[in-house]
C-alpha cells in the first residue's frame, strides 16, 4: 500500500524557473501524442482518485484475493492509461481484510477516516461484505461488492452497497436448471457446504429444478470443518442421474479427488460450480474422473473459438493464457470464473463516476443515483465476461452464465444462458432509501 | 494515599483518559477505541477467569456469541424492543455459563480447557447447523432502527464512543471493587493454592461456578455491545480464534490485573493495524511480539508495571 506525496518548493529559482518552462513546453508537445495523459496531468490540481480496495491476501479468500488484486491493478492502469477518471488518476490503496468481517469493517473505517478514499470496492466473501456493509453505510462510503452473493439483491444491506461487476448466486443456480433437466438429468443428489453459501444452492436449486419436472433426491450437507469426504459419498442413492457439488475452501482439492476415487469414472452425471475447481488445474492427477462432466462458469476458464477481442484484451491485460494460468507460471490458475467481476466493477465505477461529474466525496451519493439509473451494459472491453442488465432497485446486475464441459482437459461451452433466464422478481428497492 | 484509593484514582484517571481521547483523537482513532473498549468488556470478562482464578477456557467465543446472538436473533430476526432483546442477550449469555459451568467445573486443568474448547465448537456448529434463522457464516445485519436505545442512535460515532466509554467504565470499576472484595481475594486463592483455600474452609468449587457465571456473563455483555453498536452478528464470532482473542489480550495486558484487558487489546488492535500497513504478514508480527513479551515480560504489560512502579495495582 503506498500513498503518493507531492512535495512543493515555494522558493523558485532561476534554474527551477527555465526547468518548468522547459517541462511545460514538452508537455506541451506531448498532448499530441499522449491526449489522455495529458488531461489526466492537467487535472492533477484536484489530486487523485482514491478507490479503497478491500482484498483478501489471507485467511480462507486468499486464492481468490490473490488473483482480484491482480485483476484490480491491471484495471486501474487501464483507466490511467485512458486518461483517468474525469481527468484524474486513479490511486487503488489495497488492504487487507483477512478474510474477516471484524477486520473488513475495520479496514472501511481505515479507507474513510485515514486514507480519505472516493469509493471502495472488492470483497468477495459472504460474510465479510455483510460484516462491512453497515459500516460502509454509516461511514457514508459507496461499496461495490464482487461477492456473487444474494445478500445485495435480497435487501439486508443498504443503498451505499452495490453489486454491478458479478451476479449473484440466486440467478446463476435457477438458470441452470432448465439446462440440468434437459440434458443431464431430472433426479439430482447435491452436495453443499453447510453453511449459507451452500443453503443457497440448496434452496434456490430445488425450487427451480422442481419447476423443470426434477427433483433434488437427496442432499447431502458437508461441514465446514470437514477435511475427509469418502464417508459422504455412500448415501448418494442409486437412481441419482446427476450429482451437483458445489464446495468452496482449502479443502476443495481433496472433495474432488475423493469424488473420483468413489466413483471411478463410472456412477451419475456429474454438474459443478467451478467454485470446487477455482485456482485448481484441472487437468491435475486424480481428476482424470471429471472428464464429461459439466460446469457452471461465470466466465469460461479455457479460451474458446468464439472467443471476442474484448475477452482476448482482458486476458492479455491480467495476464492470464487460454488456460486460464498465469502467463508467468502456467502452474499458477486463475480464479477466471469469478474474477472479472473486479474489472467490470471498476468500469461501472468509472463510468457512474463520469456520468455524475464525480469531483469528491460531497458528490458520493450522486455517484451511487447514476449508478442506480445504469441498465444495460453491452459487451465492449469494459465489459469482456458478456452484456449485462443492471437492476437499480435491488443494486444487482445480471448476466449471462456459461455451461462448459470437460472433454480432454478442456473446458468446451456447450450452453451459454440468456440474460432473461437469470432473472427474479425484485425482493428491494433501495432506491425507496434514504441517503 | 492507600493502595485502594490509589487504584480507584488510576482507573478513574483511565476513564478521563479515554474521555478526553474524543476531543483529541482524530476521528479515525475515536472509531478504533470505541471498538477496543467493547472489546476489553469481553477481555475483563475472561481476565476474571483466567486472570484471577486461574482456570484456563479455550471456549470463551461460546459466551461472547451467545449475548450476541441472543440479543441479535431476538431483536432482528423476533423483532423485538431493543431494551427487551438486550436483557434476552443477557439471560441467554447467562444461561449458557449456568450450563456449561455445571459440566465443565467438573473437570481441571488440560480437561477444563479440552471440555470448553469443545463446548464452544459444538456452539459454532449449532450456529451453522441452524442455518436458516442464524444465517449461518453469513450472519446477518441488525438495522440501524434496531440500534437506538432510551431514543439514542448508537449506530452514530459520537453516541458509539460514549456508550462503548459508559460500558467499559461500569466494568472497569465494578471489576476493580470486586477484585478487592473478600470474594475477589477467595477468587485469588483457588488461582494460587485450590487446595489450601479448601483447608481454608472455602467451597472452591461454588466459587469457580460463580467465576465462570461472572466471567461468561460478562463476556456475553461484550458480544451483546459488539452487535448493538457495530450492526453485525456472525459465526465468526463464535469460531475458535475468538476464543483465543480474549488469552491473547489478558497475556499480552497482563492476566489478573484490572487494567491489562484494555491494555492488551489496545496493543494487539495497534500492532495489527499498524503492521498491516507495512507486510501482509502482520499476524507473524503479532506472533513474534507476543513471543518477545512471554520472554521478557511474562506477567504482560501491567503485570511488569506493578511488579516494577505500582506494586499497589488491583
Amino acid at each position: 500500500m503506498t500513498e503518493r506525496k507531492i512535495d512543493r518548493d515555494t522558493k523558485i529559482s532561476r534554474r527551477t524557473m527555465l526547468g518548468t518552462l522547459g517541462a511545460a513546453a514538452g508537455l506541451a508537445g506531448s498532448t499530441s501524442v499522449l491526449p489522455g495523459v495529458a488531461r489526466m496531468a492537467h487535472a492533477q490540481g484536484s489530486g487523485p482518485i482514491k478507490l479503497g480496495f478491500q482484498v483478501h491476501r489471507t485467511g480462507i479468500g486468499s486464492a481468490y484475493g490473490r488473483w482480484y488484486e491482480r485483476v484490480a491493478t491491471a484495471a486501474v492502469d487501464r483507466i490511467n492509461a485512458s486518461g483517468g477518471i474525469n481527468g484524474r488518476e486513479v490511486e487503488m490503496i489495497a488492504e487487507d481484510d483477512g478474510t474477516d468481517p471484524r477486520r473488513g469493517a475495520e479496514v472501511l473505517e481505515r479507507f474513510s477516516s485515514l486514507h480519505n478514499t472516493d469509493a471502495v470496492f472488492g470483497p468477495l466473501f459472504s460474510h465479510v461484505v455483510i460484516g462491512s456493509a453497515p459500516r460502509a453505510g454509516e461511514l457514508k462510503m459507496p461499496y461495490f461488492v464482487v461477492s456473487e452473493g444474494h445478500h445485495v439483491a435480497s435487501g439486508i444491506l443498504n443503498r451505499y452497497t452495490l453489486q454491478p461487476g458479478i451476479t449473484d448466486v440466486k440467478s446463476q443456480v435457477i438458470s441452470m436448471a432448465p439446462f440440468i433437466a434437459d440434458n443431464v438429468g431430472k433426479k439430482v443428489t447435491m452436495i453443499y457446504p453447510d453453511f449459507a453459501f451452500g443453503h443457497d444452492h440448496r434452496d434456490f436449486f430445488s425450487e427451480a429444478i422442481a419447476a423443470q419436472g426434477g427433483e433434488v433426491i437427496q442432499k447431502i450437507a458437508i461441514p465446514p470443518t470437514e477435511t475427509s469426504f469418502t464417508k459422504y459419498f455412500p448415501s448418494i442413492p442409486r437412481e441419482t442421474e446427476v450429482v451437483y457439488h458445489v464446495m468452496v475452501g482449502p479443502a476443495v482439492l481433496t472433495f474432488v479427488r475423493e469424488m473420483g476415487e468413489f466413483f471411478g469414472g463410472r456412477g451419475p452425471a456429474l454438474f459443478g460450480f467451478i467454485d470446487s475447481l477455482e485456482a485448481v488445474d484441472i487437468t491435475s492427477p486424480g481428476l482424470e474422473f471429471l472428464d464429461g462432466s459439466y460446469f457452471w462458469e461465470g466466465m469460461a476458464r479455457h479460451a474458446q473459438p468464439d472467443q471476442t477481442p474484448h475477452e482476448d484484451a482482458y486476458r492479455a491485460a491480467v495476464g492470464v493464457d487460454a488456460k486460464g494460468a498465469s502467463v508467468d507460471d502456467p502452474r499458477d490458475v486463475s480464479t477466471y470464473a469469478h474474477m472479472f467481476g473486479v474489472w467490470e466493477t471498476l468500469a461501472v465505477m468509472k463510468a457512474g463516476m463520469e456520468a455524475s461529474g464525480y469531483q469528491g466525496p460531497d458528490d458520493r451519493t450522486a455517484l451511487i443515483e447514476a449508478v442506480e439509473g445504469m441498465t444495460d451494459m453491452p459487451l465492449s472491453d469494459d465489459h469482456p465476461q458478456g452484456d449485462k442488465v443492471f437492476n437499480g432497485k435491488t443494486h444487482q446486475v445480471f448476466g449471462h452464465q456459461n455451461i462448459t464441459q470437460l472433454k480432454n482437459g478442456t473446458l468446451e461451452r456447450v450452453h451459454r444462458t440468456s440474460i432473461e433466464d437469470t432473472f427474479y422478481e425484485d425482493e428491494v428497492d433501495y432506491t425507496s432509501q434514504s441517503f | 494515599m492507600t493502595g485502594k484509593s490509589k487504584s480507584y484514582a488510576l482507573h478513574l484517571c483511565l476513564i478521563a483518559l479515554l474521555a478526553a481521547a474524543f476531543f483529541i483523537l482524530p476521528q479515525y482513532h475515536v472509531g478504533v477505541l470505541s471498538r477496543v473498549m467493547v472489546l476489553a468488556v469481553y477481555a475483563m470478562g475472561y481476565n476474571m477467569l483466567f486472570g484471577y482464578t486461574g482456570l484456563l477456557s479455550l471456549g470463551h467465543a461460546l459466551f461472547f456469541a451467545a449475548g450476541m446472538y441472543g440479543f441479535g436473533l431476538s431483536v432482528q430476526q423476533g423483532g423485538l424492543p431493543t431494551g427487551l432483546a438486550l436483557l434476552i442477550g443477557l439471560a441467554t449469555a447467562f444461561t449458557v455459563s449456568l450450563v456449561v459451568g455445571f459440566l465443565a467445573l467438573r473437570t481441571k486443568e488440560v480437561a477444563f480447557m479440552i471440555v470448553t474448547l469443545m463446548f464452544a465448537q459444538a456452539g459454532y456448529l449449532t450456529v451453522l447447523y441452524f442455518g436458516s434463522i442464524t444465517r449461518g457464516d453469513e450472519g446477518f445485519v441488525i438495522n440501524t432502527a434496531k440500534r437506538a436505545l432510551f431514543g439514542v442512535d448508537l449506530s452514530d460515532e459520537t453516541a458509539r464512543f460514549w456508550a462503548a466509554l459508559l460500558l467499559f467504565s461500569v466494568t472497569l470499576l465494578a471489576m476493580a471493587a470486586l477484585v478487592k472484595s473478600s470474594f475477589g481475594r477467595a477468587l485469588i486463592a483457588v488461582r494460587e493454592n485450590e487446595e489450601r483455600a479448601m483447608m481454608l474452609g472455602y467451597d472452591t468449587h461454588r466459587l469457580k461456578y460463580v467465576a465462570v457465571l461472572l466471567s461468561g456473563t460478562l463476556a456475553g455483555i461484550g458480544g451483546m455491545a459488539y452487535a448493538l453498536l457495530f450492526g453485525y452478528v456472525g459465526a465468526t464470532f463464535a469460531s475458535v480464534q475468538y476464543s483465543i482473542f480474549p488469552l491473547l489480550w489478558v497475556l499480552l495486558g497482563g492476566a489478573g490485573t484490572t487494567i491489562g484487558p484494555l491494555l492488551g487489546v489496545l496493543f494487539m488492535y495497534y500492532l495489527i493495524d499498524i503492521s498491516s500497513s507495512f507486510t501482509d504478514a502482520y499476524m507473524l508480527v503479532a506472533g513474534v511480539a507476543l513471543l518477545i513479551l512471554c520472554l521478557f515480560a511474562p506477567q504482560g504489560l501491567a503485570g511488569e508495571l506493578r511488579k516494577r512502579v505500582f506494586p499497589w495495582l488491583p
